[in-house]
């Protein structure tokens, strides 16, 4: 049997100052590994897109990049509210919508000024599966990398929440390194793939966040 | 809701200063609020008191492996019931697969209750030490149970004072990993 007391006892002794920012710390660095992991499977496994000299090429680049990078931002930023007890109570999880809805803003204007004939190719691109495949699987490392992060310097309360919060920044962090490689240079391509499948590693995350982020 | 948030928030902030008398005034405080919290919640389903103490020993656990992920901008009342709440759901989730669901708004409010003298878990206390390599349990032994300074400790273990403080925040920690894989 053990006391209550002998447990505060215990507990209370010799505690020290505690590190106050070592959940942001834990999480940002986590977040900046898995990017540098993510950076480096894009590269090995795909390679950078070989017409970056062309003209127009960086301009779609940049707009990929800041959309994911946008995302990654925003959500890990609520990543580090939301996972502490009670957070969720008090935080906005609906900004993390603000890069997608501002793509598909942008989509929608870059749509109504093309001819309908084209929106097709706009669409579907060349590449839709592959980018479809690879934004989730290489998302998986840098999910990895936050749920063990998430358990060892965080306390959420609502792990739905932070599973799809893990989720979304992982899908972002992904997109960031696919960028480099994707080769399909239209903004609705972009709202639609990017923002389809770092949705689809959101879900993900929202459903296994109860089984992975217990504690 | 804890009426007295001013002074435990204050408490909280010294504590995490390193305050160790204010550490313990805040412990045995939230253990009376816990204790009220898990006994009123357990018995009106017919689980023992001593389940209850588990609990308490368990949140107390928890809040002093996660006492960092409070932050000091914001209230500290709703911080500690949100972590009291999730214990609870979390253990009648798991320890009793029965009880699949509880409502959120049925795990409420906080009363303190000051019946405490001695309460007791389920948890034994020198199993849990006996599972630490050797050294954490002296460790402990000596600077949390009896009582001495870290530079006796030191002295009687022939270990250095930074190796016995290491010992301790180890050794505690591996105990509460050790609860809490026994819930599960």
């Amino acid at each position: 049997m053990m006391r209550t007391d002998e447990l505060i006892e215990m507990l209370s002794t010799n505690s020290g100052s505690t590190d106050r920012r070592r959940l942001t710390r834990g999480v940002g660095l986590a977040a900046a590994l898995s990017a540098g992991a993510a950076l480096c499977i894009a590269l090995l496994a795909l390679g950078v897109r070989p017409d970056l000299a062309a003209p127009g090429v960086m301009s779609f680049l940049l707009l990929k990049l800041a959309f994911s990078a946008g995302v990654v931002v925003l959500s890990g930023h609520l990543l580090t509210k939301v996972a502490r007890p009670g957070g969720e109570a008090r935080s906005r999880v609906l900004v993390a919508l603000l890069p997608f809805v501002a793509i598909m803003a942008l989509a929608a204007l870059s749509l109504a000024s093309a001819p309908s004939a084209h929106w097709d190719h706009m669409l579907v691109g060349q590449m839709w599966l592959e980018c479809l495949i690879s934004i989730p699987i290489i998302a998986v490392v840098p999910f990895v990398v936050l749920v063990w992060a998430v358990r060892r310097f965080a306390a959420p309360t609502d792990l739905v929440r932070t599973g799809a919060l893990v989720g979304l920044v992982a899908g972002g962090i992904s997109a960031m390194g696919y960028a480099l490689h994707c080769m399909d240079d239209s903004v609705p391509f972009v709202a639609l793939w990017y923002g389809g499948t770092i949705a689809s590693c959101t879900l993900a995350g929202a459903m296994l966040g109860p089984r992975l982020l217990r504690w | 809701m804890i009426a007295n948030e001013g002074e435990l928030r204050g408490l909280m902030k010294a504590s995490l200063d390193g305050n160790a008398g204010a550490y313990r005034i805040l412990l045995d405080r939230l253990s009376q609020h816990l204790r009220a919290y898990y006994r009123g919640k357990l018995t009106r389903i017919g689980r023992s008191q001593t389940e209850a103490e588990d609990l308490v020993q368990d949140t107390l656990m928890a809040i002093h492996t996660r006492r960092h992920t409070y932050d000091v901008g914001q209230p500290f009342t709703p911080w500690v019931q949100a972590i009291a709440r999730y214990k609870l759901i979390d253990h009648l989730r798991h320890r009793h697969s029965s009880t699949a669901s509880v409502p959120l708004e049925e795990a409420g409010d906080f009363e303190a209750q000051d019946d405490h003298a001695g309460a007791e878990s389920a948890y034994d206390l020198d199993r849990l030490l006996a599972k630490l390599p050797e050294k954490m349990q002296r460790a402990i032994r000596y600077v949390k149970l009896d009582g001495l300074s870290v530079a006796e400790a030191a002295k009687h273990c022939g270990m250095s004072e930074s190796a016995i403080k290491v010992s301790v925040h180890r050794g505690l920690k591996a105990m509460a990993a050790a609860i809490s894989q026994g819930r599960r």
